[in-house]
């Protein structure tokens, strides 16, 4: 029997991803452990490897393809002595839900112009994401593996609740085709920005959204309008810091930055106020044991956070060396599920671009996120003098439901010592 | 003069009948029910209810039989009064027909008591011993005559030695020998209600099994646990020739291999099937469509003829009170145009068995859902496993769960064993609201419960039994 080759789930959280890249061709020998594929998750883009050994005999969905849901059949693998006449007999229908199914998204991609196809009578304009969808389990998991976006589905059920005859009715592959539709047109709250371009005749140059700022999109959205914000504000004088960094980074072979110093300084300030580690969660208030601090990484596709975790039991070192490599593999998009998901504690740093201060948005389910602006020599008041002194601003940003404001001055306090007196980062 | 005109006339007041005209007249339609006999009809009166009174009482007997291991002992003769017995039965089915009449009045349905039938487009004759009762007319017309048992050629039953279901119900004395002809669920319910009261009872089947529509390996434990009461089965048999004498029946038995044997029993006991109830209702000259005695009828019940519909036995299999009444309920909600009314879905209907051990079942077979293409997952659980099963002295019996492998969907459960009937509800739902495995893990089960073994049924299916 041909071996279907599934996409797989390469994260907990991950339920759709890209087909980004087939490092095999049809015909291709393929031996267990090889590289066959790409797949771009909501984050990054990860190596596939093969797990059974054989010939590459049908590659069922196409390179390029967007939201293919986990476990849809992307390929066959043929066994010896199987032939490609073979997989006709064995596997005939799964091979032709995605191959209709991957169709639609690199036309989509191809011509954004394009309006969508007009949906078929069961498919519904998309809901608003977040819109609570009645579906039966069976054809919740009917729909996640044909790759139908429950979204668009009509329910015919009681009170219009989706079933299994609703999912069957449905045309495969709804969550590729409909997804440049509800891109273009945010339900209800008025024209969309591409609506709006194309009714003024707005010159713009439209770029697909990548999984990853599709993430990003969903993931800020649900930060911002759920979570109940507030900023808190301190200046910190890096003057003592800067000193001492020159004196460790001539005997460090790693280069320690500021930014790596700020890690340990917030990692030993939510040791010393562990109110502050800590997430809203709707059976309770989570306090979490370590400090596992997740630091924005600009990218060229956006954002991401990798993790140092456990920040508080590592040196700076330690810290910096784990900071560059996971830079350096965030910009190429390698970095592993588990290197940016779960950190307890999110930090900004926007410095380098001489930006003084700003806000950050909460990664949820994190309790806050601290955003680093430029130091910079101002002139301060010591003692009734005004001297020159090099202050960082630096903002925290808090989630009110978990973090109260006298918690969050406690732990900016506290994290003003450690970067005021860099020595007692060492105590 | 009584009111003639109407917006719905149901005839036949069976439980699809008396449901129908209830949900319509709740609808706010003006409704009546023609009934030539019993309000309540066959289920009521002489067949769900009144053989659930005879088995209840035979159960009890049992009981007392076995009462030493559970601390009693019994001094003296237990005998049977089986007068009394049937007496039992005949009361509790006049309290619920009696309850049905209460039901039609608290509705203000029109009870015409005659034999109706359709006489012409949008009308409804009714007639008592040949003399007319009342002509109604009614825009919707529901047909719920329901189904008789089947006599074949050179079985025909004669009501004193050999029976149907409704002589069998009233025997003045209990044979002490019984044949019953077809292992179906209303002659299995008889031999067993007669072997548990210590007749010689012997049954035959035309098919490789009894009980052919229940799963292959619940046909098979239910067969052994029949034969180690006593029984004696004969599969892939059929009865060539009934010889009456003066009060034994000689009938002549004829196996796959074509050898006949002869056996003589008191008294027969017809069961091989059942016939709907196609005559004298004014088919004729209708667009109504007949089938082997079955009305055809579309998902909504509609027959071919505008304004005619029909439901329950009277349109074939599974001949169930409860798919009766629900075919009837969406027939009139469609009739008043009720928003989100869907067909009935025949494989969520489940189907009981109350002989001992219990049958129930809903859903595929097994090897019907490998038939239909089906790559399946199946788990069994013991009732011998279970705790209250041991405590309740019930140790005999198994759940089955089948499901699709791919999809996680529970295509089938098949139980026997004691009270298996109260609890296919459970499955039941679980089919229609369209669980996977994965919510009827983790829906709690209360311990200790028979219905444990439902959940470590599910489990098994995945590998995953706890307790077995």
């Amino acid at each position: 029997m041909p071996i279907e080759i599934l996409m797989p789930a390469l994260s907990p959280t991950m339920s759709e991803g890209k087909l980004a890249k087939w490092h095999k061709k049809e015909g291709d020998e393929i031996k267990a452990g090889d590289i066959i594929a790409e797949i771009e998750t909501d984050k990054a883009t990860m190596e596939f490897e093969a797990v059974d050994e054989g010939k590459l005999g049908k590659i069922l969905v196409a390179e390029g393809t967007e939201g293919v849901a986990v476990n849809t059949p992307i390929a066959v693998l043929l066994e010896e002595g199987e032939s490609a006449a073979d997989i006709k007999a064995g596997s005939a229908q799964p091979a032709a839900k995605p191959e209709a199914k991957a169709e639609p998204a690199p036309k989509a991609e191809a011509k954004p112009e394009a309006k969508p196809a007009a949906p078929a009578a069961a498919v519904l304009a998309p809901r608003q994401d977040g819109e609570r969808i009645f579906a039966s389990p069976l054809a919740r998991r009917l729909a996640q593996q044909a790759g139908i976006d429950l979204k668009t589905v009509k329910g015919s059920g009681p009170h219009g609740r989706i079933v299994k005859a609703d999912i069957e009715a449905a045309p495969k592959g709804t969550a590729a085709t409909a997804k440049p539709g509800a891109a273009a047109a945010p339900v209800a709250s008025g024209p969309g920005a591409r609506q709006l371009a194309d009714l003024l005749k707005m010159p713009y140059r439209l770029e697909p959204l990548s999984s990853m700022r599709k993430t990003i999109a969903r993931r800020l959205t649900e930060a911002k309008q759920t979570v109940p914000h507030f900023y808190l504000t301190i200046d910190t004088e890096i003057d003592e810091l800067l000193a001492f960094r020159k004196r460790l980074n001539e005997k460090s072979e790693t280069k320690i930055s500021v930014n790596d110093f700020v890690i340990r300084a917030v990692a030993l300030a939510l040791k010393k106020v562990p109110a502050a580690n800590a997430s809203y969660d709707e059976s309770g208030l989570l306090f979490y044991e370590h400090a596992d601090i997740s630091v924005a990484v600009a990218t060229p596709n956006g954002l991401i956070t990798p993790i140092v975790k456990q920040a508080e039991t590592k040196g700076l070192t330690q810290i910096a060396a784990e900071m560059k490599d996971l830079a350096a593999r965030a910009r190429e998009g390698k970095l592993k599920p588990e290197e940016y998901q779960g950190g307890t504690f999110s930090i900004s740093n926007l410095g380098m671009f001489g930006i003084k201060q700003f806000e950050a948005v909460i990664n949820p389910p994190q309790g806050c996120i601290l955003a680093i602006g430029m130091g910079e020599q101002r002139p301060v008041v010591k003692n009734g003098q005004i001297v020159p002194a090099t202050v960082m601003t630096c903002t925290l940003s808090v989630d009110h439901r978990v973090v109260d404001g006298a918690v969050g001055a406690e732990f900016l306090q506290a994290f003003k010592g450690f970067i005021d007196d860099p020595l007692t980062m060492l105590l | 003069m009584a009111d003639t005109s109407f917006d719905v006339i149901v005839v036949g007041s069976g439980p699809g009948g008396y449901t129908t005209a209830i949900r319509a007249a709740q609808l706010g339609m003006k409704t009546a029910i023609v009934e030539r006999e019993h309000l309540g009809g066959i289920c009521l009166n002489w067949g769900c209810i009144p053989t659930k009174a005879l088995l209840r009482s035979a159960e009890i007997y049992s009981n007392i039989k076995h009462s030493e291991a559970f601390g009693f002992t019994v001094e003296g003769k237990v005998t049977i009064n089986t007068a009394k017995v049937v007496e039992r039965s005949r009361k509790v089915a006049a309290q619920l027909s009696s309850g049905v009449k209460h039901l039609m009045k608290k509705n203000k349905i029109t009870v015409f008591d005659g034999h109706g039938a359709l006489n012409g487009p949008g009308k409804v004759k009714v007639t008592k011993d040949g003399k007319p009762v009342a002509d109604l007319t009614a825009k919707h017309i529901i047909l719920a005559t329901g189904a008789r048992a089947r006599a074949l050629p050179g079985l025909e039953p004669d009501g004193k030695l050999v029976w149907t279901y409704k002589e069998a119900m009233v025997p003045p004395a209990l044979p002490k020998s019984l044949l019953v002809i077809g292992s179906g669920a209303i002659g299995i319910e008889f031999a067993s209600f007669y072997r548990t009261l210590g007749c010689e009872v012997t049954v035959v089947e035309v098919l490789d099994r009894i009980l052919p529509v229940e799963d292959e390996e619940i046909s098979a434990f239910a067969q052994k646990a029949f034969e180690k009461q006593g029984m004696k089965i004969h599969v892939g048999t059929t009865v060539t020739a009934l010889k009456k004498g003066a009060d034994t029946v000689t009938a002549t038995l004829k196996d796959k291999a074509g050898k006949e044997s002869q056996l003589t029993v008191d008294r027969v006991i017809l069961a091989v099937g059942i016939v709907g109830n196609v005559e004298n209702i004014g088919l004729e000259g209708t667009k109504v469509k007949v089938e082997k005695s079955h009305i055809v009828v579309d998902e909504y019940s509609r027959t071919h003829e505008p304004g005619v519909y029909a439901i329950g036995d009277l349109t074939g299999p599974p001949w169930l009170a409860h798919k009766a009444g629900h075919e009837g309920v969406i027939c009139v909600e469609k009739i008043a145009g009720l928003k989100d009314v869907h067909p009935l879905d025949t494989s969520n209907i489940p189907g009981c068995t109350y002989c001992t051990p219990q049958i129930a079942s809903v859903g595929l077979t097994e090897a019907a859902a490998k038939a239909k293409g089906y790559e399946v997952k199946v788990g069994r659980y013991p009732f011998i496993a279970n705790g209250k099963a041991i405590a309740l002295g019930e140790p005999e019996g198994f759940v089955k769960t089948v499901f699709d492998a791919k999809t996680g969907e529970l295509l089938g459960a098949h139980m026997i064993g004691a009270e298996v009937t109260e609890m296919i509800q459970g499955f039941g739902i679980a089919k229609t609201l369209e669980t996977t495995e994965v919510e009827l893990m983790h829906a709690v089960f209360p311990h200790p419960t028979l219905s444990e073994m439902m959940h470590e049924s599910v489990l098994d299916a995945y590998g995953r039994a706890l307790n077995y």
